[in-house]
C-alpha cells in the first residue's frame, strides 16, 4: 500500500524538497523553528516549535537558521521583506501565521509585490508564496478563524491556493513555489491532521486546475479547501435517493478553473458552491456569477451558494459549529434545486 | 502619588490571589478538556496588572493582550462571568462569543484581550485622545509584551502619544520570551525601555515582581497623565509560570540563565511578606484573603459549568448596532 501521511507532514515534506532543491529557496516566519539563540537548543541544533502547528518542523536543524529564519513578531517587516527578496532574486516563503493576520501585513502584497512586475513593465519576478492558515472549527474565536483566501484572490497578480488533503498539498505546495509569482497557499488548520496517500518523490500538482472528486449527472458541487468532505456527505445522502452528485474540489481559488466547473454544469444544470467565506464577495459568488453569465443557458435552477453567515467566527463552540457550512444546510439547499427531478 | 495604605494592600493582594486562583484552575480544568481553544495564562505577572491598575477607576481605559485575564480581573471584571467566558457560556462577559483571546468589558474600561499582537497600540491611543478631547482627568494604559514591541504599531502609537502628549502610560510586561523567541534575538534594543527616550517619552524599566516598584512607577505615569504632562513607558521584568500557550512544551526556557532569577521568584509571596513586615496586612489578615480568594474561583468555576451554552440566534446578534 502506499505512503499514508499527515496533510501537515506533506507540507513539511514538500519545503524539504523545495528546500534540497533550490538553495535560493529561504522560509521566514514568527516560531517557524523557535527558541533563536537559546544556549540549550543551539547547542542540540534543535528548534523550539517548529512552526505554531509544528508543520515546519526539523527544516532548522536540516538547512539552519539561515534558510530557516525565525523573524520578530513583525509581519510588515518580514513579509516585506520576502517581497523584496524574491524582486532582487530569492525564493522566499514567508510564513503568515493565522491568515486573520494579514492586517498587519497588507501593503506587502495589495500595494508592492503584486504590483510590481505590472507597474515595471514586465520586468519583476516575485516568485514568493505565502503559506498561510485559515478555517474554523478550532475554537481559536474571531481573530484566528477566517477564511481569507478570497481577499487575497481578489488582487491581480497574486495566485491562491486551498488544497483539501495531503496529496494536493504537497503538489500544489511545489508547484508554488516554483512559480515565478506570488502565491497564497492557505492551510485549513483544521485538516493538519488528516491522512491521506502521498508519494515520496517530488511530484507537482496544476495550479489553476480543479479536480472531479465524484462524477454525476444531476448536481454539481463545488467546494474550497475543507467543504469538499461536506460535499461528499451531501453527495452520499442524495445517491441515496438516486441523485447522482458531480463533486468538484476546486483547489486552486484565483484563478480558478473555470472549464472544468462550466462543463459539469453544462452536464447536471445544476450547481451549489460551498466556500466557507463570509457570504458577500467571495469565491462562491464570483463562481456563479461567471457561471450564470457564460452557462445561463443549461441551467435548470437558481445558482445557490452556502456559506458561512456574515458574522465575525464566534468563540463557543455550538455557534462555531452552527457558523460552518454544514451538510444539513447544503442538504436543504440541494432540495430546492433537485425537487423536479424527484417528481 | 497616594501612599500604600490598608485599604488598597488588601485589595490587592486579593487581586494578586483571584488571577493566580484564576489562571491555576483555568490550567487544570484546559488539561480535562472542558474550555476549548487557545489560553495564555497570566499566573507569574500579577504584579504588573495588579500594580498598575490600583491606580485606576473604571473611567480609566485599558488595552490587554492575548494574555488578558491578569488585566481584566486587575480591570475589577466579573470573575463567574470571566470564567463563563472562557467556557464559553452565554452567561460569560463577552455571552460566549469572544473567548479567553477577546474578553472584554467597555463598562468598566477594560477594552478588551487583544488575539492580534500590537493591536492594543492604537486603541489606547484612541481612548487617550478621547479623554485629552473632552478634558477629563482620565488615562488610558496599554499592557503589551516584549515582543508586541516589535510590530510597528508600538512605534507609530508612541510616537503620537509624545507629540500630542496624550494621557496614556505604556506598561511593557517582559517576560523574556515571545511565544518561543527569546526577547535578546528579537529585539535591537536590550531594554525596551531604551526606546522611550527615541520617542521622547520618559521610561523606566522596573522590577516587575516586586509588586511595591511596579506601583510606584505607575503612579508617577498615571499621575503625569492625568495632570497633561503626557505618555510614560514602564518595562517591567517579569516571567510566566506556564508555557506560551495551555500545550507549549516550553523547550526555550532555559534550567539557567538571565531570566529565571525572575522565573524563580513568587511576586504574590513577596508582597505578602512585604505588606506583613509594613503592617499593611496582618497574617490572619492575608490568611482570610487567600480563602476568600479560593471560594471565589471556585464559585466562578461552579457558575461557569452550570450556565448554559449560547443560544443559537445569538450567532446572527450584534455585528451591527441598532
Ligand atoms: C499580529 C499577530 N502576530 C502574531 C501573533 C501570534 N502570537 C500570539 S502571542 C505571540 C507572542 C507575543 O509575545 P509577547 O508580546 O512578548 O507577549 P507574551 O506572550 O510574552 O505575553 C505571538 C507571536 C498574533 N496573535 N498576532
Amino acid at each position: 500500500m502506499a505512503r499514508r501521511i499527515a496533510f501537515m507532514k506533506a507540507i513539511n515534506e514538500a519545503l524539504d524538497q523545495a528546500m534540497a532543491k533550490d538553495d535560493k529557496v529561504i522560509l521566514l516566519g514568527e516560531d517557524i523553528a523557535g527558541g533563536a539563540k537559546v544556549k540549550q537548543l543551539e547547542k542540540e541544533n534543535e528548534d523550539a516549535w517548529g512552526g505554531v502547528f509544528g508543520v515546519t518542523k526539523g527544516l532548522m536543524p536540516k538547512y539552519g537558521r539561515k534558510r530557516v529564519i525565525d523573524t520578530p513578531i513583525s509581519e510588515m517587516g518580514y513579509m516585506g521583506a520576502a517581497v523584496g527578496a524574491a524582486a532582487t532574486g530569492l525564493r522566499p516563503v514567508p510564513e503568515l501565521m493565522f491568515n486573520d493576520f494579514i492586517g498587519f501585513s497588507l501593503d506587502t502584497i495589495l500595494a508592492q509585490g503584486s504590483k510590481m512586475r505590472y507597474m515595471f513593465g514586465g520586468k519583476a519576478r516575485i516568485p514568493m508564496t505565502v503559506r498561510t492558515t485559515h478555517g474554523a472549527g478550532a475554537s481559536a474565536a474571531a481573530q484566528h478563524s477566517g477564511s481569507y483566501y478570497g481577499l487575497f484572490g481578489s488582487i491581480p497578480g497574486v495566485k491562491v491556493v486551498v488544497p483539501s488533503n495531503p496529496y494536493d498539498a504537497k503538489g500544489l505546495l511545489l508547484s508554488a513555489i516554483e512559480d515565478d509569482n506570488i502565491v497564497v497557499f492557505s492551510e485549513d488548520k483544521t485538516l493538519y491532521g488528516l491522512k491521506g496517500e502521498v508519494p515520496e518523490d517530488y511530484y507537482k500538482v496544476e495550479i489553476g486546475k480543479a479536480k472531479i472528486k465524484r462524477e454525476g449527472k444531476d448536481l454539481t458541487i463545488v467546494t474550497i479547501g475543507k467543504m469538499l468532505y461536506v460535499a461528499l456527505d451531501v453527495a452520499d445522502q442524495l445517491a441515496k435517493d438516486g441523485i447522482e452528485t458531480e463533486v468538484i474540489d476546486l483547489l486552486t481559488v484565483a484563478p480558478w478553473d473555470q472549464e472544468t466547473v462550466i462543463e459539469s454544469v453544462k452536464k447536471t444544470g445544476r450547481l451549489i458552491v460551498i466556500d466557507e467565506a463570509h457570504p458577500h464577495n467571495n469565491t462562491a459568488k464570483d463562481i456563479a456569477a461567471v457561471v450564470g453569465d457564460k452557462a445561463f443557458d443549461y441551467l435548470d435552477g437558481p445558482i445557490k451558494t452556502v456559506c458561512a453567515p456574515n458574522t465575525p467566527v464566534p468563540f463557543a463552540t455550538n455557534l462555531e459549529q452552527l457558523y460552518l457550512p454544514s451538510p444539513k444546510r447544503v442538504l436543504e439547499t440541494a432540495a430546492e434545486l433537485i425537487d423536479d427531478l424527484k417528481k | 502619588m497616594e501612599k500604600l495604605n490598608k485599604e488598597r494592600a488588601a485589595w490587592i493582594y486579593k487581586k494578586m490571589n483571584d488571577i493566580r486562583n484564576f489562571e491555576n484552575e483555568v490550567h487544570e480544568i484546559f488539561a480535562t478538556g472542558s474550555i476549548p481553544g487557545f489560553v495564555h495564562l497570566y499566573a507569574g505577572e500579577e504584579a504588573v496588572a495588579v500594580g498598575v491598575c490600583a491606580h485606576l477607576t473604571d473611567n480609566d481605559y485599558i488595552t490587554s493582550t492575548h494574555r488578558g485575564h491578569g488585566h481584566c480581573i486587575a480591570k475589577g471584571c466579573d470573575l463567574n462571568q470571566m470564567m463563563a467566558e472562557i467556557y464559553g457560556k452565554e452567561t460569560g462577559l463577552c455571552k460566549g462569543k469572544g473567548g479567553s483571546m477577546h474578553i472584554a468589558d467597555i463598562d468598566k474600561g477594560m477594552l478588551g484581550a487583544n488575539g492580534m499582537v500590537g493591536g492594543g497600540f492604537p486603541i489606547a491611543i484612541g481612548a487617550g485622545l478621547r479623554n485629552q478631547y473632552l478634558k477629563t482627568k482620565d488615562v488610558a494604559v496599554c499592557f503589551f509584551g516584549d515582543g508586541a514591541a516589535n510590530e510597528g504599531t508600538f512605534h507609530e502609537s508612541i510616537n503620537m502619544a509624545s507629540i500630542w502628549k496624550l494621557p496614556v502610560v505604556f506598561v511593557n510586561e517582559n517576560n523574556s520570551f515571545g511565544e518561543a523567541t527569546p526577547q535578546w534575538y528579537a529585539s535591537g534594543s536590550k531594554r525596551i525601555a531604551d526606546r522611550g527616550p527615541a520617542y521622547g517619552i520618559p521610561s523606566e524599566t522596573v522590577d516587575g515582581k516586586d509588586l511595591m516598584a511596579v506601583y510606584e512607577a505607575a503612579g508617577k505615569a498615571i499621575e503625569r497623565a492625568r495632570n497633561g504632562e503626557g505618555p510614560t513607558l514602564i518595562e517591567c521584568l517579569t516571567y510566566r509560570n506556564y508555557g506560551h500557550f495551555e500545550g507549549d512544551e516550553q523547550k526555550y526556557k532555559a534550567s539557567s540563565g538571565d531570566e529565571n532569577t525572575f522565573a524563580k521568584r513568587d511576586c504574590i509571596k513577596e508582597f505578602r511578606q512585604y505588606a506583613v513586615d509594613k503592617k499593611l496586612l496582618s497574617a490572619a489578615g492575608a490568611n482570610k484573603i487567600e480563602k476568600s480568594s479560593t471560594e471565589d474561583i471556585e464559585h466562578a468555576i461552579k457558575f461557569a459549568e452550570e450556565s448554559e451554552v449560547p443560544k443559537p440566534e445569538t450567532l446572527y446578534q450584534d455585528v451591527f448596532a441598532d
